[in-house]
């Protein structure tokens, strides 16, 4: 740790430097080009970060400069660094204050089921946003939910692609074991749909459904959610009136060719395979019965972000990065070619196109065009995780008393992402937790406990 | 007479296989697809949306023997490439596949041939074990996953545990079997000749079972074949059975029939090899 004396910006304020007063100056007061100000500060920035809080400390426990300079003098630099660094975490005050320090982990395995609502964390791979904040991330196929789950409860993944509820459940031992995850970035808004297999287009009214046998990805999920909204608020309830089965999305399309099933609130681009293969067609999407409504998100467990802070931070700058780039429409139709291949979804390229452009067939012979069909909004607003809960409760997921804002906060890790999405000049909205409308009814999330009571099809008993 | 039969029965197979091929090939070509004329633009727009585009070929729907050869051709042709984490060449997955059974199956050796010799030996272990060993030998390996995955917790370990619990019964109950049915005759010679036991168990019994025993290992090693597929499509990562699975999810039943291919041969080649090796130890009384 011990510096030589030199004229380099970060050595400015070197606290331990008997020679020269202390200033706490900016370090913009150089005179430099500003390009050169970028530059420098980009090569310089973490030791003088970390000098400027060692400079801060010295300041304040020597508030008088001749002292310190004295006490310097008598007991030498190197003594007085370790004297005050044995009482003080300077260590740990660094790595807080210091986003870009040293990563503890570069090797890192991210999970993910091959559905476009992973657009994000995917894309970030071949377009380099991984590698760009230095880390060398492998992101794994993965089979289903529920091996989701345990590979990351076993550690075997760092972060993974989560449904937006399961780290909600696992955290609250829900059909797991108790184990805290958090939500860094939801990953994607709308882009789910209702499939209906062909055989059904002449019922459309969801009164008719009855008897249906419906699958979902899994059961901690929006669609599971969704779904269950929906039929109910069309007067079937879901436990009796109809069959909810967990199916892996990517044996939806099989198994709804092979009449085993009805239909599905399923992830895309398993609703368009499904219109691709002329086998089902587009009841609704999803975006028409709650606009903006969270899907999947992008998480890990809060022991690797204690563990790993810094990762987690450059982590969070890559995710961020490939969400705002897939908001953008014009993005779109590269971004499809870029996730197509065998190693991501395989897919066949013009259904990705179909699903993220907004542009597709309906499977009734109609195209519609829907540009915002599938978002990458990855603010993740606490009211959204409030609203899952009240969903967990209503369906008896959960018993008892719930602390919705508690574990709602605890979980969604809302200031995380506006911290680093203003790190990367993104835009960052105000508020904390926004109302939403789902099906023209406003949930309101002061309120949860009168809301789930305000639905009369529920399984509370 | 051996000979002319063998032929015989070559060309009765290559018959069938082309009787087959005619008519998979009679079943799956399509007449030539409608042409454009008479549809409006949206209506070609839409065609295309569904993959029916004129002029790119639609990777859904059973294929035609000509699809299924050009797809063989091209796994064939460049077997071991790697693209990261989830698209690898043929060989490497069959690669990852056999490590997983040879491994799993290995310890399953390790384990059941000394516990048969010990079974074989004695009744009342024999009659104390029985009832646990019929319960645990029709367990189907899918259900022992989860609980696999949630003590193991390392999904590739989990893999092998399951191909070891699932190819450990045949090779034990035939060991114990063939230990057993050693003739009494040479065990009293054996005794007359105030031979060690160990040297009994190595020079007499040993050789007397080792075809009951290899027997024992053909089944299980043809059961670990048939685990590995359905354990690695559940576990997913690489092997032959991620390979079905990431195709399945793709809806290419032209690679999944090849996967189904690759399948039965190396099935086939693995069982051959059980078979040679179980000539070797065979003896006429």
């Amino acid at each position: 740790m011990s510096r030589l004396p030199a004229s380099t910006p970060a050595d400015r304020h070197d606290p331990y430097d008997a020679d020269r007063p202390l200033m706490l100056r900016c370090s913009c007061g150089q005179d430099h080009a500003p390009q050169d100000h970028a530059a420098a500060l980009a090569t310089q920035a973490e030791a003088m970060a970390n000098n400027h809080i060692e400079a801060s400390l010295m300041k304040a426990l020597f508030p008088v400069d001749s002292v310190r300079r004295r006490f310097l003098k008598a007991v030498g630099a190197n003594t007085a660094r370790a004297a005050i660094a044995s009482v003080l975490p300077l260590g740990a005050l660094q790595a807080m204050a210091q986003d870009k320090a040293p990563l503890e982990k570069k090797d890192l395995k991210i999970g993910f089921i091959p559905i476009t609502c992973a657009t994000p964390l995917i894309m970030a791979h071949p377009l380099g946003f991984y590698k760009q904040q230095g880390l060398n991330v492998d992101v794994v196929k993965t089979a289903g939910w529920a091996l989701i789950r345990d590979k990351m409860l076993n550690k075997e993944y760092d972060a993974t692609h989560f449904l937006s509820p399961m780290p909600l459940a696992i955290s609250m031992g829900v059909g797991s074991n108790q184990v805290p995850m958090n939500v860094a970035t939801i990953q994607n808004t709308n882009g789910q749909a209702i499939t209906l297999a062909n055989k059904h287009k002449d019922k459309r009214d969801p009164k008719m459904w009855k008897g249906f046998k419906f699958a979902v990805p899994f059961e901690f999920s929006m669609h599971n959610f969704l779904l269950r909204y929906y039929v109910a608020e069309a007067g079937l309830n879901p436990d009796t009136d109809i069959q909810i089965r967990v199916v892996p999305p990517p044996e939806m399309v099989a198994n709804l060719r092979a009449g085993n099933i009805d239909g599905y609130l399923g992830p895309d681009p398993f609703n368009q395979r499904a219109v691709y293969e002329e086998i089902g067609f587009l009841h609704i999407l999803t975006k028409e019965l709650w606009d903006g409504h969270p899907c999947c998100a992008f998480g890990t467990s809060s022991e690797f972000i204690q563990k790993n802070p810094n990762t987690f931070a450059a982590l969070y700058r890559a995710v961020l990065t490939a969400s705002a780039m897939a908001r953008k429409p014009e993005n779109r139709e590269l971004i499809a070619k870029v996730i197509a291949p065998a190693q991501y979804l395989n897919q066949p390229e013009t259904v990705l196109t179909q699903v993220l452009t907004g542009k597709f067939a309906d499977g009734l012979g109609n195209i519609k065009t829907v540009p915002n069909r599938a978002d990458f909004d990855p603010i993740p607003w606490q009211s959204m995780a409030v609203w899952m809960l009240t969903q967990m409760k209503r369906w008896g997921y959960v018993k008892g008393d719930v602390n919705y804002k508690q574990i709602a906060e605890k979980v969604f890790l809302l200031t995380d992402a506006r911290k680093h999405m203003k790190g990367l000049d993104q835009k960052v909205p105000d508020g904390a937790y926004p109302k939403f409308t789902i099906m023209g009814k406003v949930f309101d999330p002061a309120k949860p406990e009168e809301y789930v009571k305000s639905f009369a099809i529920n399984k509370m008993g | 007479m051996g000979k002319s039969l063998n032929l015989k029965a070559a060309l009765v197979s290559l018959l069938l296989l082309l009787v087959m091929v005619g008519a998979w090939y009679a079943a799956t070509v399509q007449g030539a697809a409608g042409g454009t004329t008479g549809l409006t633009a949206e209506q070609i727009e839409y065609q295309k949306m569904l993959g029916k585009d004129p002029g790119a070929a639609k990777t859904g729907g059973f294929p035609t023997p000509m699809q299924m050869g050009d797809t063989v051709w091209k796994h064939l042709s460049n077997p071991v490439y790697d693209n990261g984490p989830n698209d690898k060449g043929i060989l490497i997955q069959l690669g990852h596949s056999l490590g997983r059974v040879g491994l799993g199956f290995l310890l399953a050796c390790l384990v059941a041939v000394p516990l048969g010799f010990v079974i074989g030996m004695s009744p009342l272990l024999s009659r104390a074990l029985d009832p646990f060993i019929q319960i645990l030998k029709p367990i189907s390996p899918l259900a022992w996953m989860p609980l696999a995955l949630y003590t193991i917790k390392d999904s590739s370990v989990s893999g092998i545990f399951v191909i070891f619990i699932c190819s450990v019964w045949p090779m034990l109950i035939n060991t114990a079997f063939g230990v057993a049915s050693v003739r009494r005759d040479w065990l009293n010679v054996a005794r007359t000749l105030e031979v060690s036991p160990l040297r009994k168990a190595f020079r007499v019994i040993l050789p007397a079972a080792a075809p009951t025993i290899l027997t024992g290992m053909r089944i299980s090693m043809g059961i670990a074949w048939l685990v590995i597929v359905a354990a690695e499509m559940l576990v997913g990562g690489t092997g032959i059975g991620y390979f079905v699975w990431n195709e399945w999810n793709n809806l290419s039943l032209t690679n999944v029939i090849f996967a189904i291919g690759v399948i039965g041969v190396v099935g086939m080649l693995l069982d051959l090899m059980f078979g040679q090796l179980q000539k070797m130890v065979t003896y006429v009384e």
